[in-house]
């Protein structure tokens, strides 16, 4: 029998505001434990919550970019149950009432497109977090820190219509593209700003029903995303071959062994007793707020790639590249409107801009050379100030000392020569002096030439404009 | 002359005509304290050294003639209040030990108009109760007759203000809190609307239905207090943010054509004989005074205690899973790890009918009960509170008896629940409906326990149950009785 | 609905409450007796009536995104039952 997996995947995204969602307390990653609470997010008795204004809008944000329905009313609700980590002994989070539904998302996996549909976006506060010491003093002790409790998160569910971890992982580097393009999330899979639980079930082709589905969580990187689904997938098919039949439970995914495994089941099923909040009047989202929010509203990845190829007709491999965040597409947008030149302009920033900053991890926000400077550059080989060589050796120089073009190339004497008459004596010269390969390039042998440019090259020290030199040669050679 | 025994307004005014200060003013009721808190046992803690410092600031404020009317008054607060620096208990186990590092938004706009704090009241555990026997340290007792309870859970700040060891105190109000001591003690008690002043910082039971309040010793120094307190808190998404009007310029207004609604519901047979005969002749007082009595309706009156506890105890389970040995409070010593500690935590620091509400709305809320339980008794909510929309439309305010009965003896009704519930039985539906309401004294039993009468007003409509309240007061012959203690 | 002492014990459970058997009897009986009066509940047909669970003119409140200062960290651990290094110390789960 064939099986076919089916998908469905919950990512919580961080947002980006300055503060929590519920306090005042500072949302920075990385602090000191316990240096960014306050009463509120301590959950100390009497505090009571106050909406971000922020975070509401940054979610609507995502809503409109995933063509997802805002909710005019949504409500706030409390879930409840124990950890350390949950200083309220509940978890704010929308619930029947989420703050956006019924979207998608379209995706490309080897160059066929589909659309996921996304079930909900909703609002929630994050937990904190438990860490554990390693002295022996500290065996049989958790320690928390609550920094992280409160800082609002996202979570977007999306319809079971996943079919692969290929698929899956394309869904995912969409869906963070955009967030990262919305700059709503820094999409840091690492640091957990960007998470994502996976729903795996496996059914025969064709049929209609759905198998029992497990969840799959502690997949940080998109490598672990795909790895685990996979094992998943053919754990569960090699499950119902050998006559067994798949639990609904929660699977952590083990990425030293790639494997998932059951999480030991708890000791009893959860509970949240969800009610509304009565400290939070359900959230109204006016017609002027949404309007509002969808005017910031950036061009998204998908429509800027398909624009450049369109408009600026480079190849798609080109404006997928160009496009892959906000920086490096408005920075190319910035050269190409001073050069007027789209494929040069995409060759240098995919060739050597990106190389430099590669090599750094640099992010083009940071980088040394501004538009303009590479717009320079461009211009100066097209006008045959330099070479093309010169022009990566002024471009590393300029991305070193952020210096000018036109003064690392007057500080060197790197100007290329392209004076006709001036080169015309040394190509005379060079011709007068080798009579035999003059006869050489009569007799047909016409790749002699390179000869000649070589000897014109060292008679010049590397400046002569080849375009140049060429045209002459030939015209001496031919006479 | 005795300087305990004046009202607010009056201590005020002797205030800004320097013929006394506030520091005497704290000093007697320091020694007042002293004096009878060994009877009444009304305060969990007195702070003698914060209160005197703070009226010499305020002495300070008077001598340069920017008194408010509550500078230099000695208040108390119901240790539900969150005071910087001061403990605060919640008269529970498990905070017995907590100083908040902030003040309720309240405290700090007494402390701000220049009140002085002379301590924390003492009340029913976390609010839960109607005779402040349920405090986890001691139980508070009534000063017109110390076998009975002086109601809850505000009998501490109750028989504190009827006890004169504060000019006035501040209590909380979830399903008769403020109402039902201020009535078995014989003060006035004031529970606005909901919204009207801000919860933050007020250490919560049930977060719709809480609301703060001042029991005084007169609907005037009500006023007064409400008038400190009441306004937006933009730290309470709760909070109204409508203009607060001027409650003393309304005050003295005639009650002259006022429509007071008679809710049939209310009086019933079988209620306490000597209840329905003083309130009666209250009415009659108002009607003496101009008021016109009619009969209204509240026909979904059966069922408010049912809602009640369905609502209040599905909140609280919430409210109180914050109680958990971690942050803050009581630890107790672990034994088999984390959910061991929990479980012993909470059973050590919590009392009996803390336990009870806590299982009580758990349960409602659990899986496969949320609807019958909760999510109808939010439905029957919305049914009482449109009686009280429809029963508005002919009246002005609603008159009713504040209890079914005067104060009763200690542990009488400790040992079943629900009778004990069923005391807050005329003053539920008011926090269910939001509605601002009042109790004022209106007369005694045979056996001098006082009987208070309750007003109830429309949305947002405090002027109009002030000024019921304090023209009933002016008339009614009850002003400036005390118990002898 | 009645209630018996296996929902008791779950209920208290989910509620981190470690009750005594002589508190399970108690509670048992004496929920039994609450729910039997909140059923009279069950009389009234609520078919399409809204849940009210907040009285205030709905309108959302919101505050602006500004960072305000955070407590110091001692005044965070002040009130904790056990901390060190800064941290909560809680005792790890057992499974």
């Amino acid at each position: 029998m064939k099986f076919e997996p089916v998908i469905g995947l919950e990512v919580h995204a961080q947002l980006l505001t300055d503060s929590k969602l519920f306090c005042g307390c500072s949302t920075k990653f990385g602090s000191e434990p316990n240096t960014q609470v306050d009463p509120i997010c301590l959950g100390m008795p009497g505090v009571l919550p106050v909406l971000n204004r922020k975070a509401v809008e940054y979610a609507i944000k995502m809503a409109l970019a995933v063509e997802c329905e805002v909710n005019r009313k949504s409500v706030f609700a409390r879930k409840n149950y124990f950890y350390p980590d949950l200083p309220k002994g509940y978890q704010i989070s929308q619930y029947t009432e989420p703050i956006a539904e019924r979207g998608c998302l379209e995706i490309e996996v080897d160059g066929v497109k589909k659309t996921i549909g996304i079930t909900r976006i909703h609002m929630e506060e994050d937990a904190g977090k438990l860490l554990h010491g390693e002295g022996p003093e500290d065996a049989g002790f958790s320690f928390v820190d609550l920094n992280r409790t409160g800082v609002p998160l996202i979570e977007i569910v999306s319809e079971p219509d996943i079919r692969s971890a290929d698929e899956a992982q394309a869904y995912l580097k969409a869906l963070r593209d955009i967030l990262i393009y919305l700059g709503i999330c820094n999409g840091n899979m690492e640091e957990g700003s960007f998470r994502c639980d996976a729903n795996v079930s496996v059914r025969p082709v064709g049929a209609e029903k759905f198998g029992t589905r497990a969840e799959l969580k502690n997949m940080n990187s998109f490598k672990f995303v795909k790895e685990a689904i996979d094992y998943e997938i053919q754990r569960q098919i090699d499950l119902i071959e050998s006559g067994g039949k798949v639990v609904q439970e929660t699977r952590l995914f083990d990425s030293a062994k790639g494997i998932t495994a059951s999480m030991r089941s708890k000791e009893e099923a959860h509970d949240y007793r969800y009610l509304p909040d009565p400290d939070l009047l359900p959230l109204m989202v006016s017609d002027e707020l949404v309007s509002e929010v969808r005017s910031t509203l950036p061009e998204l990845p998908r429509a800027k790639r398909e624009r450049f190829v369109t408009e600026y007709a480079i190849p798609a491999y080109d404006a997928g590249v160009l496009t892959a965040s906000r920086d490096l597409a408005g920075y190319y947008e910035q050269v190409v409107s001073e050069t007027g030149e789209p494929k040069l302009s995409s060759n240098w920033i995919m060739g050597e801009l990106l190389r430099l900053l590669n090599e750094e991890g640099r992010d083009v926000k940071d980088c040394p050379i501004p538009p303009s400077g590479v717009a320079d550059i461009i211009k100066m080989v097209k006008g045959g100030q330099i070479s093309g060589k010169m022009a990566k050796e002024v471009f590393e120089e300029m991305y070193r000392t952020k210096k000018a073009a036109a003064d690392i190339v007057k500080a060197k004497g790197l100007t290329q020569i392209s004076d006709e008459g001036e080169l015309a004596k040394i190509v005379e010269e060079i011709v007068n002096a080798n009579p035999d390969n003059v006869a050489k390039f009569k007799a047909g042998k016409t790749n002699v030439i390179g000869f000649f440019v070589g000897e014109i090259m060292k008679a010049t020290k590397g400046k002569a404009n080849p375009g140049v030199i060429n045209k002459l040669l030939k015209e001496k050679l031919e006479a | 002359m005795d300087l305990t025994t004046l009202t607010i307004k009056e201590l005020s005014e002797k205030l800004r005509k320097k013929e006394t200060s506030s520091v005497e003013a704290t000093k007697a009721y320091l020694k007042r304290i002293e004096a009878v808190e060994g009877k009444v046992h009304a305060f969990v803690t007195v702070t003698p050294d914060e209160a005197l410092s703070m009226a010499e600031a305020a002495d300070k404020r008077l001598a340069a003639g920017q008194g408010a009317p509550l500078t230099g008054i000695p208040i108390a607060l119901k240790d539900i209040f969150c005071t910087r620096g001061v403990r605060t208990t919640c008269s529970s186990k498990m905070l017995e030990g907590f100083v908040p590092p902030y003040d309720a938004t309240i405290a700090r706009k007494l402390k701000e108009a220049g009140a002085v704090i002379l301590g924390k009241n003492n009340m029913d555990e976390f609010a839960m109760g109607s005779s402040t026997e349920n405090s986890a340290f001691h139980k508070t007792l009534n000063p017109w007759a110390l076998d009975r309870v002086p109601g809850g859970s505000s009998g501490g700040s109750a028989a504190a203000v009827a006890a004169l060891e504060c000019a006035a105190s501040m209590g909380t109000d979830t399903g008769g809190s403020i109402r039902q001591p201020a009535s078995c003690c014989g003060v006035v008690g004031l529970k606005p609307t909901y919204g009207r002043v801000s919860r933050f910082g007020m250490i919560a039971f049930a977060s719709s239905l809480d609301q703060a309040g001042p029991l005084t010793r007169s609907v005037e120094d009500a006023a007064i207090i409400l008038q400190a307190i009441a306004g937006h808190d933009p730290s309470d998404s709760t909070s109204i943010d409508t203009p607060v009007p001027d409650y003393l310029a309304s005050l003295n207004k005639s009650v002259k054509g006022l429509k007071i609604g008679i809710p049939r519901e209310y009086f019933i047979e079988g209620m306490d004989p000597e209840v329905e005969g003083s309130i009666r002749k209250a009415l009659d007082v108002l009607k003496s005074l101009g008021a016109e009595l009619v009969e209204v309706t509240l026909p979904h009156t059966q069922y408010a205690v049912a809602v009640y506890y369905l609502v209040a105890t599905a909140e609280a389970s919430s409210n109180l899973a914050r109680y958990d040995g971690v942050k803050y409070g009581l630890r107790t010593k672990e034994a088999g790890g984390l959910l061991d500690m929990y479980k012993r935590t909470r059973d050590a620091g919590f009392g009996d009918e803390v336990k009870r509400r806590i299982m009580l709305g758990t349960y409602s809320l659990s899986a496969g009960y949320y609807d019958a339980y909760y999510k109808k008794a939010s439905q029957v909510r919305t049914l009482i509170k449109n009686d009280f929309d429809e029963a508005f439309k002919s009246c002005d305010v609603i008159a009713t008896p504040t209890a079914p009965s005067a104060a009763f003896k200690i542990g009488e009704r400790v040992e079943d629940p629900l009778t004990m519930y069923l005391s807050d039985i005329f003053t539920i539906s008011c926090n269910l409906a939001g509605i601002p309401g009042i109790s004022v004294p209106a007369g005694f039993t045979k056996e001098n326990l006082p009987i208070g009468l309750q007003l109830l007003g429309k949305s947002m409509d405090e002027e109009t149950v002030l000024r019921a309240a304090h023209a009933y007061e002016l008339s009614g012959g009850w002003l400036g009785r005390r118990p002898t203690l | 609905m009645s209630i018996d002492k296996k929902d008791v014990l779950k209920v208290a459970n989910l509620a981190r409450l470690a009750l005594t058997d002589s508190e399970i009897e108690l509670y048992t009986s004496q929920l039994q007796r609450i729910l039997g009066y909140v059923e009279k509940l069950s009389e009234l047909d609520t078919t399409g009536v809204e849940p009210t669970t907040y009285t205030v003119p709905l309108k959302t409140a919101f505050r602006e995104d500004r960072v305000k200062e955070s407590l110091s960290r001692e005044d965070a651990l002040w009130n904790a039952p056990d901390e060190d290094r800064g941290c909560f110390k809680v005792p790890q789960i057992i499974e």
